[in-house]
C-alpha cells in the first residue's frame, strides 16, 4: 500500500516534470499545498487534475463552494463535463479523491516528522544512502519514499548471557593449566554508533555473542584454574571486556562493551567433591594450627607465671637468704608431713616395726582387706 | 489534446506504464548492499562496491538508474558476514583430541568475482566452510595441545586466516577474522581422564594442605616450648642453688600431698630417721 502511494507521489512529480515543473522535493511540497487546499475547497490530486486546470479552478474553486452538497454537485458537473463516457461512475469519484488527499496529507505529516525519544537516535537514509543521524526531539525528514528513518535505542543496556548457572547445563572452558571450569557470564553492551550498528555487520547480536565466547576462552586460557575460580575473576572480566572491544572495533560494529560479569565460575560437577576435600583439608589444617597456638599460649603463659613467681620469691630470699631458706623449708615440710603418715625411728640401728600404721589404714579403707591382715 | 488522451482508461494505462518503467529504471541501493548490474546474464558493472575505510554517507549507496528490462541487479551483501562451522575433531601432535568450534567473518570485496564464481553469499559460505575446517585441522594438527591455550594461539589464528584468505580471494571475499569460539575435550574418555586428573590433583593438594597444617602446628608447639625454656632459664639462672631448693620444695609439696586432689593414688607414708634435717631440733641438740 505504502509503496503504491510512494510511486504515486513520484509519478505526480514526474507529471510536473513533463509539464516543465520542478522535480523532486519541491514537487512534494506542492502536493502538500494541494492537500491543504483540499480541506477548504476541492481535493486536488497532482495527477488527477493537471496543472493547466489551475486557472479556472482558482477563480471558481475554493471560494465559491458554499456547502458540501454544492461542492459535490460542482465536482460532478466538472467531471461529467469532462468525461462524458464516465458519467455513470462520476458520483463516487469526489469522495475517493477527497480521501486520497487527506491520506496524502497524513502520509506527509507522519513520514516527515519523527519523534526521537531521549534514549534514541534516528538514522536517516536518503534513497538508502546514509544521510544523517537525528538527535532526540522532533526530527524533520523528506517524506517516506525519499528519506526513511530507523530509530535505534542507544541507551538501552543489552545483555548477552553465555552459559547458565544451572548445574545441568555446563559451559566448560579449558584453563591455562589444562583444567576445566564451568563458567557462566554475561556481557552488557549498548550501541555506540547507530549507523555502524545498522550497516556494518549482518547479525550484530550473534557476532557479539561469538566474540564474547572467543574472548572469554582466550582470557581463561591465560590463567590457571585457581585464578579462574578465585582471585583472578575480576581480571578475567576486564581482559574480556578489553578484548571484545578491540575485536568489535576492528569489525567496526559500532558497539560499546559496558562490562563483563562472571556469574559463576566453578569446577565442573564431576570433580566438585575433590574440590570440597581441599576446603575440608584447609579447615583441618587450620584446626591443627589453632590447637597448637592454644597450647603455645598456655605454655608460655605458664612459664612466664612461674618465672615471675620465682623472681618475687628470689627478691625476698636475697634480703636474708638463710632465714628465708629455713622458713620455706619448714613451711613446706609442715604442709607435707601434716598430710602424710609418718614414722620416726628413734635410735640408730633399730629395725623399724613393720606392722606399719599404713597396713592398718589399708585394712580400714578396703573392706576386702581384713582377712588378709590377720593372716599376716 | 485529443479525446483519447483524456480518456481515464488510457490515462490509467499510461500511468501504470510509466510506473513500471520508472520502477524498472530506478533502484534504491542501501548502505548494506552492493549490486552487480547484469545485462542479459552478462555482469556489466558494480554499484556501491566495498571500499576500505569509506564512511557511510560517502558511499555510492542511493538512487541509481539503469536500463529498464535489460539490466538486472544482483544484490550482494556488503556487511561483514559469518561462516558458521560445525564442531571439528582436531588431533594435536601429542595425540590429544579436541572439539573445536570456530567462526570466520568475511566480507565480499569483489562482488563481480564473487558473482561469477559463486553467485550468492550462501554459496561462498558453503565453499569456505570446509576449507575453514581443514585449515583449522591442519594448523592445530601441527601443534601441541598446550599451544592452543597459550598466547601462540593468536599466531595460529593468523595462519588459518592467511590460508583461508588464499581461497576466499577466488570468491571475491576477504576474511576479516578467524577465531576459535570453543575448544573442548570431547565427551567420554578424554573428558573423563581430564576430570580424573583434576580430581587427583585436588586430592594431592588436600593432603599437602593437611600435612602443611600439622607441620605448622608442630613448629608452633616447639617454638612455644623453646620460649618457655628460655623464660625459665632466664629467671632461674640468676641463682641455680636457690632454684634447686625452691623447685625441690614445690616438688615435695606436689608429690607428697597429691596436689590436694585426695585420690587414692599412691598415698605417701614417710619413715624419718632422727638424723633428718627436719628433726634436728626435735632431738634437742645441735
Amino acid at each position: 500500500m505504502s509503496s503504491f502511494f510512494g510511486w504515486g507521489a513520484r509519478l505526480g512529480a514526474m507529471w510536473n516534470e513533463n509539464k516543465g515543473g520542478p522535480w523532486g522535493p519541491s514537487g512534494g511540497g506542492s502536493e502538500g499545498g494541494g492537500g491543504d487546499g483540499g480541506s477548504g475547497g476541492g481535493p486536488r490530486s497532482p495527477w488527477g487534475q493537471p496543472p493547466r486546470k489551475r486557472g479556472p479552478r482558482g477563480s471558481g474553486g475554493p471560494g465559491s463552494v458554499a456547502s458540501f452538497d454544492d461542492f459535490l454537485k460542482k465536482s460532478r458537473d466538472r467531471f461529467g463535463g469532462r468525461f462524458p463516457t464516465g458519467g455513470g461512475t462520476g458520483d463516487g469519484r469526489p469522495y475517493w479523491l477527497y480521501g486520497l488527499g487527506v491520506f496524502l496529507l497524513l502520509w506527509l505529516v507522519f513520514t516527515s516528522f519523527h519523534r526521537i525519544g531521549p534514549q534514541e537516535r534516528g538514522v536517516v537514509t536518503l534513497f538508502g544512502s546514509y544521510s544523517r543521524t537525528l538527535q532526540p526531539g522532533i526530527g524533520f525528514t523528506l517524506p517516506a519514499p525519499l528519506e526513511s528513518v530507523q530509530k535505534v535505542d542507544i541507551q538501552a543496556v543489552r545483555t548477552a548471557d553465555i552459559g547458565s548457572t544451572d548445574r545441568a547445563q555446563e559451559n566448560l572452558i579449558l584453563t591455562g593449566d589444562q583444567n576445566i571450569i564451568d563458567l557462566a557470564y554475561s556481557v552488557r553492551w549498548n550501541i555506540k554508533d547507530p549507523q555502524f550498528y545498522l550497516f556494518q555487520i549482518q547479525n550484530p547480536e550473534e557476532t557479539i555473542q561469538e566474540v564474547a565466547e572467543s574472548a572469554m576462552r582466550q582470557a581463561v586460557a591465560g590463567v590457571s584454574l585457581d585464578d579462574a575460580i578465585g582471585a583472578g575473576r575480576s581480571e578475567i572480566e576486564q581482559r574480556v571486556q578489553i578484548l571484545m572491544q578491540q575485536l568489535l572495533d576492528s569489525y567496526g560494529a559500532g558497539v560499546r562493551v559496558l562490562g563483563v560479569a562472571v556469574k559463576q565460575s566453578d569446577p565442573p560437577a564431576a570433580v566438585n567433591d575433590a574440590f570440597k576435600e581441599v576446603s575440608a583439608a584447609q579447615q583441618q589444617a587450620q584446626t591443627y594450627m589453632n590447637d597448637a597456638r592454644a597450647y603455645a599460649l598456655q605454655l608460655t603463659a605458664k612459664a612466664q607465671g612461674e618465672a615471675a613467681a620465682f623472681d618475687k620469691v628470689y627478691a625476698q630470699y636475697k634480703l636474708s637468704p638463710e632465714v628465708t631458706r629455713r622458713r620455706m623449708y619448714y613451711e613446706t615440710m609442715e604442709r607435707v608431713l601434716s598430710r602424710v603418715d609418718k614414722t620416726i625411728v628413734e635410735a640408730p640401728g633399730v629395725t623399724p616395726y613393720l606392722a606399719l600404721p599404713e597396713l592398718k589404714r589399708r585394712a580400714d579403707a578396703a573392706p576386702a582387706a581384713p582377712e588378709a591382715a590377720p593372716a599376716r | 489534446m485529443s479525446r483519447t488522451v483524456r480518456n481515464p482508461i488510457v490515462l490509467a494505462f499510461v500511468a501504470i506504464l510509466l510506473l513500471v518503467l520508472i520502477g524498472s529504471t530506478l533502484a534504491v541501493v542501501p548502505e548494506t548492499k552492493q549490486g552487480v548490474i547484469v545485462r542479459f546474464g552478462e555482469p556489466q558493472y558494480i554499484v556501491n562496491p566495498y571500499k576500505r575505510g569509506e564512511t557511510f554517507g560517502k558511499t555510492q549507496a542511493g538512487l541509481i538508474a539503469r536500463w529498464p528490462f535489460i539490466d538486472r541487479i544482483e544484490w550482494i551483501d556488503k556487511r561483514i558476514l559469518s561462516i558458521p562451522m560445525e564442531r571439528q575433531q582436531v588431533l594435536s601432535t601429542d595425540q590429544l583430541r579436541l572439539q573445536v568450534d570456530a567462526f570466520a567473518r568475511y566480507r565480499i570485496v569483489d562482488p563481480l568475482q564473487m558473482f561469477i564464481s559463486a553467485g550468492t553469499e550462501e554459496k561462498v559460505s558453503d565453499q569456505l566452510k570446509p576449507i575453514l575446517g581443514s585449515a583449522l585441522r591442519n594448523e592445530l594438527g601441527k601443534r601441541q595441545f598446550a599451544a592452543l591455550l597459550s598466547p601462540e594461539r593468536g599466531q595460529m589464528m593468523e595462519n588459518i586466516k592467511t590460508a583461508l584468505n588464499r581461497v576466499a580471494g577466488q570468491y571475491g571475499a576477504e576474511i576479516v577474522d578467524v577465531r576459535i569460539k570453543r575448544a573442548d575435550l570431547p565427551e567420554g574418555t578424554p573428558l573423563e581422564s581430564a576430570f580424573q586428573r583434576m580430581r587427583t590433583a585436588r586430592q594431592q593438594e588436600a593432603r599437602s594442605i593437611q600435612a602443611q597444617g600439622s607441620k605448622q602446628a608442630q613448629i608452633i608447639r616447639a617454638e612455644a616450648e623453646a620460649e618457655a625454656a628460655n623464660v625459665y632459664a632466664e629467671a632461674f639462672g640468676k641463682d641455680p642453688d636457690f632454684f634447686d631448693f625452691y623447685r625441690a620444695m614445690q616438688s615435695y609439696e606436689l608429690t607428697f600431698i597429691n596436689n590436694g586432689s585426695g585420690q587414692e593414688q599412691g598415698r605417701s607414708s614417710i619413715i624419718l630417721s632422727p638424723n633428718n634435717q627436719y628433726l634436728r631440733e626435735f632431738q634437742g641438740r645441735r
